[in-house]
């Protein structure tokens, strides 16, 4: 598999998108069939094979070299899969097995077996063949392309139109020989049938202070934009699925909804969890969320619902070319005519001037409002994020002053630095407690400041945790305070980041916990 | 065997002194008699009264520090040829590093230390390969020092460099690399490769080239790679010191491939936070493996260790039962810390 690991080398280093649709569209054009639509499959995290602990791994590479050694090393290099595949001994040439002779191995393999097999790949390869090999086997593949650049890339060799693939990506499976045939002209493009496909998500650019001068009003619609999860419900005569805005399938964590659903159609709308009518916030949510099964107490204590904001299809009707408006009445028309269980309209905001929604905005602290929406009444149903058509208008961030207590490594990019920070605020007591954990909002410059002062004011270990000294304030920007049962404070806060070091500001004269329950709605 | 190297091989602040002979190895600060191994900066550096290097360190230098501060007496010593330096017999065997660069070995009554300088094991078209000489006490360099470097073919690595500038032929790879050696070797490499075009250099870059020719190392054909030339420079290959590819003069480029040309290449880390789009692994040290076959094959009882990876080559060293110890000079691995 070297084609495919200097592939994803080169993907990981190069920054621009075009260099990236260049690669991806060589390596297309150059592999054969089923190993190019595998690799396309492991961009697409579509593959599904039993892998190995990166623990077993790195006993194996201890073993090839010494632990005090292996330390020693994963303390230089600071990702694990990285140092076994660099600690590794070099063999003399590349020979280890393409793509597909991996996925069937693996596939065939009991469990127990497979650190030998991948011992025996890892001792026929070269060391960057090594690194994708140990990523994709422990689940750590992270391409520094994403799959639409992938798809923009078969456009491109397909010479058609990157929608026309999106449509019918979701009736596709690895290795998607299909696909490349239609791509190449060999074969007509794969219909997607009435299979309950994922169709892609309109998304909307954040607003700034230009575009909101710049906009035309009267040409705009405003609904609230809700705190949950954006989901697409596609109901087919061949079957029902819930989709998040990446098609994800999560219709097993939501059996309430998938038995709501009685019609044909393709919705857009947000997952929430509503009790009374009343939304219900996030945290709420995420306690059904990653559940394989669902018991009838959750179903009981935390009811889901859908809020719609769109329709694509009405059987098989697409409405996507339509403008706005008109998906609009048609969405109430189909409500008023289906009158599903577990779902409601969000609410179209009558507004006159701009000033008047700045101002519901900012008064909108109920927990489930992020914000506004603003769209453009003309707007047909675009996949992607197409500029000047939705807009997201967040509301202001609230925030808290709290010192850093913890630091542990980040990952992929971030894993030689201390780039993750618990922090907390001070309770009656006069102690510590943590409200929260951040990854965001830091320059590298305050990145690099941090990781030395964390190496540097270290009081005690946890495996990969540091302790740190109580001497860094943060300024800590955030959405909204929930009662949380998780945290020993009793509060957890949504979309924690970083807003600035509070270089000015002694730990001692951090925020209270107090002030925190306060913001809690 | 006679008295121990330790007996008369001191560490002292100015560096490696050798008291029976009155002379410093590479030393730090301005002396009245220097060996120098290889014409680096932080091996070589200027104001000694009396210079003893080989010929090829010697015109290096005076390339880069001017004939004046390149030293007072500057005396030429082939490789293999001795000489006496007070009651010690020194001798100079290649080291693979760079053009000139060399092992000082010194005899000493019967006992024998060898100071490497920096050394590597692969192939160089640009200068004369590693010798392996036994003694007792070998003095070697630990710049790759973990088991995780271990560094391809170079030839791996510019077959990669030579794909790339087929994949983009509109755009620039301009390869970060240190003047004096690495970028040698690179156009070495490239020509070996069977590439033939002009290779652009950056203004820094010419003059070690010049030396390298004076002395007989075939280069092809070279061109200042300057803002003028831009359209020029569209698929060609530029050469540039570290420090330039990562500011605006590369940037002015034709849409540039930032490359570059270390050992530290290996660790993705590294070349993420540099910005580099294209890592080579190519390096004028040698890595672990090297390090571990050259200490066995000179079969030297007595290993010590400077600049780098110390603790984890002698952690390996005493699992091999050799006597290994760090010899702790502080100031090197500046330069060509790669
Ligand atoms: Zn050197």
């Amino acid at each position: 598999m070297k084609d495919f690991s200097e592939l994803l080398e080169r993907l990981l280093f190069s920054p621009g998108r075009n260099t990236k649709i260049s690669l991806l569209h060589a390596y297309f054009t150059s592999r054969p069939d089923p190993e190019r639509g595998y690799a396309l499959a492991a961009i697409a995290g579509a593959l599904d094979f039993p892998g190995a602990k990166p623990a077993a791994l790195r006993a194996m590479a201890e073993a090839r070299t010494d632990p005090e050694l292996f330390a020693l090393s994963y303390d230089f290099v600071g990702d694990l899969a990285e140092t076994i595949a660099l600690i590794w001994p070099n063999a003399h040439a590349d020979a280890s097995p393409e793509l597909p002779e991996i996925i069937s191995a693996l596939r065939a393999a009991k469990r127990d077996a497979i650190p030998g097999l991948v011992a025996t790949w890892l001792d026929a390869a070269d060391s960057s063949t090594r690194i994708a090999l140990i990523k994709l086997i422990t689940g750590g593949l992270r391409v520094g392309a994403s799959l639409r650049l992938a798809k923009l890339a078969l456009a491109e060799l397909g010479g058609v139109d990157v929608n026309e693939i999106e449509e019918v990506w979701h009736s596709l499976e690895p290795p998607y020989e299909s696909l490349f045939a239609w791509l190449e002209h060999r074969a007509p493009r794969p219909h997607p049938d009435e299979k309950p496909v994922f169709r892609p998500v309109m998304l909307a650019h954040p607003i700034e202070a230009k575009d909101l001068a710049a906009l035309d009003w009267s040409a705009h619609r405003a609904e609230w934009k809700w705190d949950g999860i954006r989901v697409q419900l596609v109901a087919t005569p061949h079957g029902k699925r819930l989709y998040t805005r990446n098609a994800d399938d999560i219709s097993h964590a939501f059996p309430e909804i998938i038995d709501a659903m009685h019609f044909h159609a393709v919705l857009d709308g947000e997952l929430l969890v509503i009790r009374d009518n009343i939304v219900a916030p996030f945290s709420d949510l995420q306690q059904r969320l990653n559940r394989k099964t669902v018991s009838a107490a959750m179903l009981q204590n935390f009811p889901a619902g859908i809020r719609l904001y769109d329709i694509l299809f009405d059987s098989d009707e697409d409405l996507r070319t339509q403008n706005f408006d008109a998906r609009r009445q048609h969405l109430e028309a189909f409500f008023e005519r289906e009158q599903p269980q577990r779902m409601d309209l969000s609410p179209l905001i009558k507004f006159e001037v701009h000033h008047e929604l700045g101002l519901l905005r900012d008064g909108a602290r109920e927990a489930a409002i992020e914000g506004l929406m603003i769209k453009r009444g003309d707007s047909p149903y675009l996949s992607g994020r197409p500029k000047g058509m939705w807009w997201k208008w967040k509301r202001e961030p609230l925030s808290v002053d709290a010192v850093l207590m913890y630091a542990q490594r980040g990952h992929g990019k971030r894993s030689s630095y201390y780039s993750d920070y618990t922090f907390g605020v001070w309770n009656e007591a006069g102690e510590l407690v943590p409200i929260g954990k951040a990854y965001s909002g830091y320059t590298d410059t305050e990145l690099a400041y941090l990781d030395k002062w964390i190496r540097n004011h270290t009081t005690a270990r946890f495996g990969p945790v540091r302790e740190v000294e109580k001497e860094i304030v943060f300024e800590v920007g955030f959405d909204a305070a929930q009662r949380s049962s998780r945290h020993k404070s009793g509060v957890a806060l949504r979309f924690p980041r970083i807003l600035r070091i509070r270089t000015d500001k002694p730990a001692a004269e951090a925020d209270q916990l107090e002030a925190v329950q306060a913001l809690i709605t | 065997m006679g008295p121990h190297p330790q007996t008369w091989l001191k560490t002292t602040p100015a560096g490696l002194y050798c008291e029976p002979g009155d002379f410093y190895i590479d030393p730090l600060r301005p002396v009245a008699r220097a060996v120098i191994s290889h014409a680096h900066a932080d091996h070589a550096r200027p104001g000694h009264e009396a210079v003893l290097a080989t010929q090829g360190t010697l015109a290096v230098m005076r390339t880069r520090m001017g004939a004046e501060r390149a030293g007072g007496a500057m005396q030429a010593l082939a490789y293999n040829e001795k000489i006496k330096l007070g009651d010690v017999t020194v001798t100079l065997h290649p080291a693979g590093h760079v053009l000139g660069s060399a092992q000082v070995a010194m005899e000493y009554q019967g006992a024998k230390a060898i100071v490497s300088g920096d050394y590597k094991r692969q192939p160089d078209p640009t200068c004369a390969p590693f010798e392996v000489v036994p003694c007792d006490v070998f003095v070697t360099e630990a710049t790759f020092g973990l088991p995780v470097f271990q560094h391809p073919d170079a030839a791996d690595e510019i077959a990669k460099l030579l794909a790339s500038v087929a994949l983009f032929p509109e755009r620039t790879h301009v390869v970060g690399c240190y003047a004096l050696g690495k970028c040698q070797r690179l156009i070495g490499e490239l020509r070996l490769a069977g590439y033939d075009a002009p290779i652009y250099l950056h203004g820094a870059h010419m003059p070690v080239c010049e030396t390298y020719r004076a002395e007989g190392v075939v280069l092809g054909e070279l061109r200042p790679a300057t803002v003028a030339a831009k359209a020029a420079l569209k698929g060609a290959i530029v050469l540039a010191p570290p420090s330039a590819i990562a500011d605006r003069w590369a940037r002015r480029m034709e849409d540039p491939v930032i490359c570059m040309a270390s050992g530290w290449m290996r660790i993705r880390q590294r070349a993420k936070a540099g910005g580099i789009e294209l890592p080579l692994i190519i390096s004028d040290h040698a890595d672990w493996n090297a390090l571990l076959s050259t200490i066995r094959e000179v079969g030297a009882p007595e290993i010590w260790v400077t600049h780098g990876g110390e603790e984890g080559l002698i952690h390996a060293l005493s699992r091999l039962q050799i006597r290994a110890r760090a010899l702790r000079l502080i100031g090197y691995g500046d330069e060509d810390a790669e």
